[in-house]
């Protein structure tokens, strides 16, 4: 098949799967074996675009023109291909997990569930292969409004103020900055379609194009750089599948890799250096990493401690892109890999511990190790990762974007990486190490029976052992990775 | 007969209107208003055809010649205006026989359509002709209507609302009647064209000013533009669910018309943009009128009176445009005109399929309206997407529009303001979603609940359709409004 063939696949398959699961929705098996088969295709096509990327070969196919100038039209470039690679390869994993979780949760509205999560993969490949800003713009809305139910799928309470929280925050910044920034950008250079090197001419107003950059930063809301932080938290009340796919992968993830695209095709590396506003910004996706940690480690809830250690660790990737060097701009793309695969793992635990022990607090993990040495195990290797210490993965993201900070001669900013390096040793590692040595005393309830608690079900648990053996693997064989970013910079 | 089509398009609903009491039958008056709207419709689009392909058509009443008698002359500008009214009108009576056998008995029906009738060849009228003093008599023809259609409404506060904008229509309309003596002493001609070579050889004349002041503000009533907009909320929240979309998608867009018709080709924009403090005038009202209007949407329990306010802001967003002046800006204004209709046409038929079966529409009646009227809710909700302009569907076309003009000028403040103004429309159409999607329907709202009947499913699916069609196929409302925009600051009528 040829590779724009292909790339209509990629595009196509979420929708014909959301078809699929409505037409099944009535039998369960029927309607999982959709989505596995339309997750593994996917990952299939994804897949078979690699070779073709990196030899260099033109993927692209333009659907419509809106307006003149503004048109639907997508083309493949390495960076996209990585993020797309990640995000349909962990669609599977999650797929495999959500079976279990959800039905070992008993959660209701279940087609419209996995309907939605299909959609949304759909809005992630728009946004991994857009060609310009514009369609990259229709289609970061369109993953906004899908995953807004799925936020609020609870229905109550507490999960409407957080679908409000999460709806105001996105689309607030996204209609009030990053649209304004893409009106901006295309009175300004004429053009809104990626470029390698960058699209505004040399000698364009410096002060405009940091205002520019302001607009982009803030804008994508999902990259999360405090202050537009809240809606992560607020987006936990998911349920847990949501929380590991969508808040640690697919759309933070759009959010940042939005930024790491501006940074590099709209602005260019060599132009950014030379805008006023880089080295602002720089310090504060550096404040948002620190204090997002110092917040974690006061969280006492499982899932919103994991949140803001996302909204730190997403800092990293933000300010790897605006050092603006190569090494930089590696370690920000290594990190989507890295934290991806780590923090997907810890949320899978989470979710894991909740079904089987139904326990949502910290202090309530102590001693669970022994009752679920998969699920902590795994939880511990994804916090290795996260902190980025070997056997993991995570190393090599944080070696690069130390090396980001070296080249750039930012040292107190090398400085700020290795404080928040400690800051998340401190607020990850002590729960799986509380977990095995801790003492036995709250795995009684009330009564002082012994409650019998085991392993999650069995698909959340084989779901959670592939990724903690991805984080691993990513150690020893980055290169796949690696040979793309390089391709892309 | 092709040379007749200009005055075909009054004539046509114009007499339909007073045969309606002939036929009795409510299915068969319904049948044939539609017919008479459905050919008007033909006719404008025959127009709109011509005028792109030959230039603007001139038609002398009567055969009596411009300055003695009356001159119909259709241009872009108002080929484009009465295609989107007749278009709306056709859509909106496709759904009135369902809806109105259900909100007025049976000898008041027959009352509805005549009335409708002659509401629409009032608006067709004041459209298509290029004569002032005829615009009084097609404005005095559709409000003493639309008073009557509103006080139709089942609820006995349509009486009063019908009254308050009696009140405020007539001195709207009076106000335009003293503008246009003003004019006539002035320049002794009522004819567009020729008022508009004539004024600028008066120079600063008080005169004019007052014409110009009288004029203005008269047809700011009509537009409903903040802060002359009290009457709209009522109006609308108390007439006839069928109305209201009428009302929504049709009349305050035939105001704005006239405001242009106006501001740009009698007075012209030397006059009425440069001259006058006009651009600050119009920016300054049109801005806070989409900032109060919305935020009081925001605050309505009652879902027609909150789509009411949103009015009011949307044409703060197309007044907005005519203030900033330049041909990108009234493009922008075009565009909304007929992204709006298209918007509130489709929103207040939705409204219409949940009285329909509910008897009202407030907010308690949405709670759970996802699973009891998947389709109308699911129309509510891409209507509302539209609205707030989010891409894919028209709203975002203007809203882009809108925003490049204001950079085009270096009006950074403004392009702020006007993406502002669009996340307040998200607070109000969420409340709707949320309550729709995410809780339970509860106590009386349960009882009588089922999907919309066809008759009002379709025509409502099909402005709706519409609003994501002209969204993604931009060419025919761009190209238009573009070609209409510049000939409007390229000369006379």
């Amino acid at each position: 098949m040829s590779g724009s063939t292909l790339l209509q696949l990629a595009l196509l398959i979420p929708p014909l799967a959301l078809a699929g699961i409505q037409l099944t929705g009535r039998w369960e098996n029927l309607r999982e074996a959709v989505s596995l088969v339309a997750a593994t295709g996917l990952f299939a096509v994804v897949v078979s675009l690699y070779q073709p990327v990196l030899d260099g070969g033109a993927i692209a196919s333009h659907w419509l023109e809106l307006l003149p100038g503004l048109a639907i039209a997508f083309r493949i470039e390495p960076l996209g291909l990585l993020f797309a690679l990640v995000a349909s390869f962990l669609w599977i994993v999650t797929t495999l997990y959500a079976i279990g979780y959800m039905r070992g949760h008993g959660e209701r509205n279940q087609t419209r569930f996995f309907s939605l999560f299909a959609l949304s993969i759909g809005a992630v490949m728009g946004i991994a292969f857009a060609e310009n800003l514009f369609t990259l713009f229709v289609f970061y809305e369109i993953l906004t409004l899908c995953t807004y139910p799925l936020v609020t799928h609870a229905g109550t309470d507490k999960a409407r103020r957080g679908g409000r929280v999460y709806l105001g925050v996105l689309l607030g910044t996204s209609v009030g900055f990053f649209l304004l920034a893409i009106i901006g950008t295309w009175l300004l250079a004429g053009t809104l379609d990626f470029k390698s090197g960058g699209i505004f001419a040399p000698g364009t107003d410096p002060a405009l194009l940091s205002l520019l950059l302001v607009l982009f930063v803030f804008g994508v809301g999902k990259a999360a750089i405090m202050p537009f932080h809240r809606w992560l938290p607020a987006a936990m009340v998911a349920p847990t599948p949501v929380s590991a796919l969508l808040h640690a992968v697919a759309v933070v993830k759009a959010g940042v890799f939005v930024v790491l695209k501006v940074c590099l095709l709209i602005f260019g590396l060599d132009m950014l250096k030379t805008i006023p506003a880089t080295g602002w910004l720089l310090y504060l996706a550096g404040a948002s990493i620190l204090f997002a940690s110092i917040v974690a480690l006061r969280q006492q809830n499982l899932k919103k401690r994991l949140a803001y250690s996302t909204v730190s660790q997403l800092g990293y990737i933000t300010l790897g892109a605006l050092l603006a060097t190569g090494a930089g701009m590696t370690g920000s793309a290594l990190h989507i890999v890295m934290h991806a695969f780590g923090k997907i793992t810890l949320f899978f635990c989470a979710g894991a511990i909740l079904v089987a022990a139904h326990k949502t607090e910290i202090w309530e993990l102590r001693g669970i190790g022994r009752q679920m040495p998969i699920t902590m195990g795994a939880f511990l290797v994804a916090s290795l990762c996260i902190i980025g210490i070997p056997p993991t993965g995570g190393t090599w993201s944080k070696w690069y974007l130390m090396l980001g900070t070296f080249e750039a001669q930012q040292w107190l900013l090398m400085g700020l990486l290795m404080v928040s390096s400690l800051l998340s040793i401190a607020y990850l590692l002590p729960i799986p190490l509380r977990a095995f040595l801790g003492g036995e005393r709250p795995l009684e309830d009330g009564a002082g029976e012994a409650v019998a608690i085991g392993e999650a079900p069995l698909p959340s648990v084989i779901a959670l052992s592939i990724t903690a053996a991805g984080c691993v693997y990513l150690l020893l064989f980055p290169d796949t990775f690696y040979r793309l970013i390089a391709a892309g910079i | 007969m092709l040379t007749h089509l200009p005055i075909l398009q009054v004539i046509l609903p114009l007499m339909a209107a007073p045969s309606c009491l002939v036929l009795r039958r409510a299915g068969l008056v319904w049948l044939f208003a539609f017919a008479a709207s459905l050919s008007a419709l033909a006719v404008s689009a025959l127009l709109l055809q011509q005028v792109l392909a030959n230039g603007p058509i001139s038609y002398a009443l009567g055969g009596w010649q411009a300055p003695w008698g009356i001159e119909y002359r259709i241009d872009l500008l108002n080929a484009w205006v009465l295609l989107i009214v007749s278009g709306l009108s056709s859509a909106v009576l496709a759904a009135a026989h369902t809806s109105i056998a259900s909100e007025l008995d049976g000898g008041r029906q027959t009352l509805f359509y005549t009335l409708y009738l002659l509401c629409f060849a009032g608006l067709l009228g004041i459209v298509a002709t290029g004569d002032v003093f005829n615009v009084f008599v097609f404005l005095e023809i559709s409000s003493l209507s639309t008073y009557a259609l509103i006080a139709l409404g089942r609820d006995r506060r349509a009486l009063w609302a019908a009254f308050q904008y009696l009140i405020m229509g007539t001195i709207g309309a009076t106000f335009i009647l003293i503008g246009i003596g003003f004019l006539y002493m002035m320049t002794g001609t009522l004819n567009m064209e020729d008022l508009a070579a004539r004024l600028p050889t008066l120079g600063n004349s008080a005169a004019v000013l007052a014409a110009f002041a009288f004029i203005f503000v008269g047809i700011c009533l009509k537009l409903a533009l903040f802060p002359l907009h009290q009457w709209l909320p009522n109006a609308y929240s108390y007439a006839p669910s069928i109305v209201t979309a009428f009302l929504a998608a049709t009349a305050t867009k035939v105001a704005l018309y006239l405001l242009l018709r106006f501001t740009v080709t009698v007075f012209g924009v030397e006059f009425s943009l440069a001259r006058l403090p006009l651009e600050s005038l119009l920016i300054g009202l049109g801005l806070v009128g989409v900032f109060v209007a919305s935020t009081v949407a925001i605050y309505q329990v009652d879902i027609k009176r909150m789509f009411a306010y949103s009015s009011v802001a949307q044409v703060g967003y197309m007044v907005v445009g005519v203030g900033i002046g330049t041909a990108a800006a009234l493009q922008a204004t075009l565009l909304h005109l007929f992204n709006h209709a298209l918007m509130k046409g489709g929103l207040f038929l939705a409204l219409a399929g949940l009285v329909y079966r509910t008897g009202a529409c407030r907010i308690e009646h949405f709670r759970g309206l996802g699973t009891a009227m998947p389709w109308t809710m699911a129309a509510i909700v891409v209507g509302g997407i539209s609205l707030i302009g989010m891409p894919l569907t028209v709203g975002f076309v203007s809203k882009w529009y809108l925003i490049a003009a204001a950079l085009d000028r270096d009006l950074w403040w403004l392009a702020v303001l006007v993406v502002l103004g669009s996340l307040l429309a998200v607070a109000y159409i969420w409340r709707l979603v949320e309550a729709g999607y995410f809780r339970e329907a509860t106590g009386s709202a349960v009882a009588a609940r089922g999907e919309a009947p066809v008759g009002l499913l379709l025509p409502t699916w099909l402005l709706i359709g519409a609003n994501l069609y002209f969204g993604i196929d931009t060419r025919l409302p761009v190209a238009v409004t573009a070609a209409a925009s510049q000939f409007l600051l390229g000369g006379g009528p």
